[in-house]
């Protein structure tokens, strides 16, 4: 291991890297050109006369906020002598399961195509490119025939690939106890107990006023909220990123959120974020992708069909079709376990000069992850800052959602949290649920993987994500799960099986979380999501 | 109360006077309506439905039996009915109007430019064909404007039209003689033979989300008129059109027109995508965009638009203590913030589209029921009923109590929670005795 001074200037060497190529950086040395015609600077104090300049208008604020979002994404400080892809992911049993978790995504993707006969990208004449040009608003109107398109996989086959998880390392042939572990995850990670979080949420303890709780209309505002949103507009009047992350541990008012969200991603919309995202635009013009059948049809299937956010359907092809083509998503490859899939050329199949990253972003979409944008939309409606508070949020959070990896909020740790937590606490309600072939995990997997979108209403999950972002980390979702599994506990334990359970647990009625329509005969909503038609082809 | 007939409630306790705290156990209703009010009245303890002829102590009508029959019936003190004689004053969309207009005049001979300023919440409307010219000489003066044509007395999105040239309507006149014939509704026999329309300025700015246009319908209960006493329900919801908004296609009714029963019948309208919003996903959604301070002014303006719609009619509505009446004001909001009045409808449909919308009509109501009370179980200085506030009670009313203390304070906040939070179940557990001859849950 490396000192820690060591350390420290390898991860400052890496910023000053990082920023030096960013537009930030052109801007605070023309702001310091410039400002040497004030008054204020004098030749003999110079350095600290630009230096409060800079501070006094702002600037350093920014350069502050942009460090901070660096650190968020720095990869894991590891040995000198350490490969690469050890930042993505330690555990070589991870990287190996990973792979070929990909290995069949792709299979699957490339026979579709194969299949289908649809290219993996092809240019659009045009008279197409014309047309959609037109309709850019309003793609939600297009109605093409999706029938033949399958979602690559869905939660329910990446939930499978987890459960069959092991570490070579890991002696497992002891008699199953008590002590062992009941749940489907059968590997030994490393995660906090209760007593541990209660000190590390210190901020969620019963004692401190939180959104969502504390500013119920019966409680009178001057006792929480009215000091806790005053709070709040200074952090945004501070443009304070720190502060904001911070502050956000207790919620943001609805007034505040997209202020405050935007400042602790660090999401700008600067000119150049405009033309960033007006040229992924035009990539979407230019290039049809198979991928994007694949996010029409989940939107289609999912957002669309949500009565929360239905009408943001137009926004989430906005997003997902220029996320797909964005090749800054690339960088986060370097902490993520996966690793983005790689198309030949036709005929040069293994020389990499032909290869190409597929899609451009190297992320496939799977069923569900339109939900991922959709709460945003809440929140942001000029698509280049909604784009660019998703892709922040993506890349910090999401992605752990769906690669297999040994992080404390990947979601390989959130589901033996999980499971561990209810064993702890629950273990009477767990083990009814085994015993009837109804295992916890099956039920709370899809909540987690999507960060309850979908699950919740917005506005529970929008104070749920003030706390992601506030303590940086996925870990809240498991607890949460479990604490779902708690609230129900004494209607879970009259089920007889699993999809009893499914149906006990509060997303259908109590929570607000709102139902599909029922047509005038009154007959029951549509049966479940369409997972039986996504099928991996191995 | 069957016609001509004397009625009066005889049970076991003898005659039986309205009194504070001694109400009825046993209601006797009567329902025209087969959808979510049956429900409701027939879950109501110790409520029994009477068929045809038999005497009842309240009655949920529709408006075609009251035309019938109001006049002819003799009703005791302590029975009630859903509707005011004359509603249609309020809810037709040419009275409403002329109604508006004189109590605009009114207000700024008696208080001036600025107060009668409060009620410009609704678009430039003429009727036709009496104001024909009227709408001539403002049609002329804004060119390329898009008006709307809407029979007065039709619901649900029928006969409406748009138009931005004279020459549209031209046609229409020409063809509407036929189309009169067909036309069953038969409340125009109060009025006027010849079936009257309404031209009204379009707007042309409507707030849109995600591009698409969306109007509110907001619930308010009247108890009286005279003295005004009006309830503001807290839910209610805003109706997406299904498709994105564009003036570039007037002919289509599916884009502009928000009423559900108008969105079903559109080619791509899918039941399962549901085109409704709470008002409290609304509320939030607007608070998220514009922030708290805007959006609070924003539903002040709403609540002006129904306490002086109401102020409009209150002289000419029949005031009768046994009328009460459910109104569903439509309001549509603009690009700037404003809201206006669409209009009001006596009748808001009851059906539900959904689940969750059968859940909240079913509270509506049984609220509306709670309020008028055959069962004498408030008080009457109440000023939160479940999920209604009391938004009008011969003047405004205030969250903060009103005394001598706080007479000095400036900052009064008007007692309404359109789009707030509904914890009507706690509040009723507090407010309510139980019903009599049962125990508390």
């Amino acid at each position: 291991m490396m000192d820690e001074g060591t350390e420290l200037s390898l991860t400052i060497a890496q910023i000053v890297q990082r920023l030096k190529a960013t537009h930030l950086h052109s801007q605070i040395e023309r702001q310091a050109k410039e400002c040497l015609h004030r008054p204020e600077i004098q030749l003999e104090s110079l350095k600290e006369d630009v230096r409060n300049f800079l501070k006094a208008s702002g600037w350093e604020r920014k350069l502050q906020n942009a460090v901070y979002r660096e650190l968020h994404v720095q990869p894991l400080p590891s040995h000198p002598a350490a490969p690469p892809e050890h930042a993505k992911e330690p555990l070589a049993y991870m990287r190996k399961a990973q792979v070929n978790w990909e290995k069949r995504i792709l299979k699957s993707l490339n026979s579709m195509c194969t299949e289908l006969g649809v290219p993996l990208a092809r240019k659009r004449p045009a008279v197409e490119q014309k047309e959609l040009t037109n309709k850019w608003n309003e793609m939600g109107t297009d109605e093409p025939d999706l029938s033949r398109f399958r979602p690559v996989y869905a939660p329910k086959d990446f939930l499978e690939v987890l459960i069959s998880l092991r570490n070579p390392n890991h002696d497992s042939s002891e008699e199953a106890s008590a002590k062992s572990h009941w749940g489907l995850i059968q590997v030994p990670l490393h995660d906090r107990d209760i007593p541990q979080m209660r000190e590390a949420y210190s901020e969620l303890s019963l004692t401190t006023g939180q959104l969502g709780i504390d500013d119920h209309t019966h409680v009178p505002p001057d006792l929480f909220e009215s000091e806790h949103t005053g709070i709040g507009k200074k952090v945004v009047n501070e443009q304070d990123s720190a502060a904001a992350q911070q502050y956000s541990r207790q919620g943001c008012p609805t007034g505040l959120r997209a202020d405050l969200w935007a400042l602790i991603l660090n999401s700008t919309n600067e000119p150049e974020d405009v033309m960033h995202y007006e040229q992924l635009k035009a990539g979407v013009i230019h290039h049809d992708l198979l991928v994007d059948n694949l996010i029409y049809k989940d939107v289609k299937l999912t957002a669309s069909n949500d009565d929360y956010y239905f009408v943001f359907e137009d926004f989430l092809y906005q997003v997902l079709l220029c996320f797909s083509r964005d090749t800054a998503v690339l960088e986060h490859f370097s902490y993520n376990s996966a690793t983005p899939p790689k198309s030949y050329i036709q005929g040069k199949v293994g020389v990499e000069e032909f290869a190409v990253v597929y899609p451009p972003n190297g992320v496939i979409p799977f069923h569900g992850f339109s939900m991922y944008v959709a709460p945003l939309c809440f929140l942001y409606n000029e698509p280049s800052k909604l784009y660019s508070v998703f892709r922040e949020m993506y890349v910090r959070y999401f992605f752990r959602l769906h690669s297999v990896s040994s992080s404390t909020s990947g979601i390989v740790s959130l589901c033996l949290q999980f499971e561990r937590l209810l064993q702890t606490h629950l273990p009477q309600l767990f083990y009814h649920l085994r015993e009837i072939g109804a295992q916890p995990l099956r039920i709370a997997f899809k909540w987690m993987v999507r960060a309850f979108s979908g699950y919740l209403s917005t506005d529970q999950l929008l104070l749920l994500w003030d706390r992601i972002l506030g303590y940086d980390s996925l870990e809240i979702v498991a607890v949460l799960a479990a604490a779902v599994f708690a609230f129900r506990a004494e209607n879970l334990m009259e089920v007889t099986s699993l999809t009893s359970a499914e149906v006990s647990v509060p997303f259908t009625e109590a929570t607000g979380r709102p139902r599909r329509p029922f047509n005038s005969e009154g007959h029951a909503p549509h049966s479940d999501l369409p997972v039986r038609h996504c099928h991996l082809r191995t | 109360m069957s016609r001509n007939k004397t009625a009066g409630y005889k049970g076991p306790y003898g005659y039986q006077k309205r009194r504070e705290g001694d109400g009825r156990s046993c209601v006797r209703y009567k329902c025209g309506l087969t959808n979510t009010i049956q429900d409701v009245l027939r879950q109501r303890p110790g409520w029994m439905e009477v068929k045809d002829d038999g005497e009842w102590d309240f009655n949920w009508c529709d408006v075609g039996w009251l035309r019938e029959n109001f006049d002819h019936s003799y009703m005791e003190e302590h029975v009630r009915i859903c509707h005011f004689r004359n509603h249609y004053e309020l809810t037709r969309k040419n009275l409403m109007v002329k109604n508006l207009k004189r109590y605009r005049k009114t207000l700024e001979r008696e208080a001036g430019r600025i107060e009668a300023s409060k009620c410009d919440f609704f678009p430039r409307t003429f009727e036709l064909p009496s104001e024909y010219h009227l709408f001539v000489e403002e049609f002329k003066r804004s060119p390329g404007s898009t008006w709307i044509m809407k029979p007065v007395a039709r619901s649900q999105g029928k006969g409406i039209f748009l138009f931005q040239k004279l020459k549209d309507i031209m046609d229409w006149k020409k063809v509407t003689p036929c189309d009169k014939q067909t036309h069953t509704d038969t409340e125009q026999r109060d009025e006027t033979q010849v079936e009257s329309y309404v031209a009204q300025r379009y707007i042309e700015n409507p707030y849109l989300i995600s591009g698409r246009k969306f109007d509110l319908r907001v619930y308010v209960l009247v108890t009286s008129y005279i003295p005004l006493k009006a309830w503001l329900y807290r839910d209610g919801f805003a109706r997406f059109s299904s498709t994105r908004f564009s003036l570039t296609s007037i002919d289509d009714q599916y884009v502009h027109l928000t009423n559900v029963a108008v969105q079903k019948t559109a080619p791509d309208y899918d039941p399962e995508k549901g085109c409704k919003w709470q008002m409290q996903q609304l509320r939030r959604y607007l608070t998220a965009r514009h922030g708290t301070e805007t959006i609070e002014a924003l539903f002040k303006d709403v609540d002006n638009i129904f306490v002086r719609s109401l102020q409009s009619v209150q002289k000419v509505i029949i005031n009768d203590k046994h009328c009460f009446e459910l109104y569903g004001y439509d309001i549509l909001l603009d690009q700037d913030l404003k809201p206006w009045l669409i209009e009001v409808n006596a009748s808001p449909s009851l059906t539900a589209s959904s689940q969750e919308d059968y859940e909240m009509k079913c509270c509506l109501l049984e609220d509306t029921l709670h309020i008028v009370d055959m069962e004498g179980r408030l008080t009457g200085r109440e000023k939160r009923v479940g999920g209604y506030d009391l938004m009008w009670n011969d003047g405004p009313v205030y969250r903060e109590d009103v005394n001598l203390e706080t007479l000095g304070s400036a900052c009064f906040t008007a007692n309404t929670h359109l789009g707030c939070v509904n914890d009507r179940k706690k509040q009723l557990r507090q407010l309510l005795k139980p019903f009599p001859g049962k125990k508390r849950i």
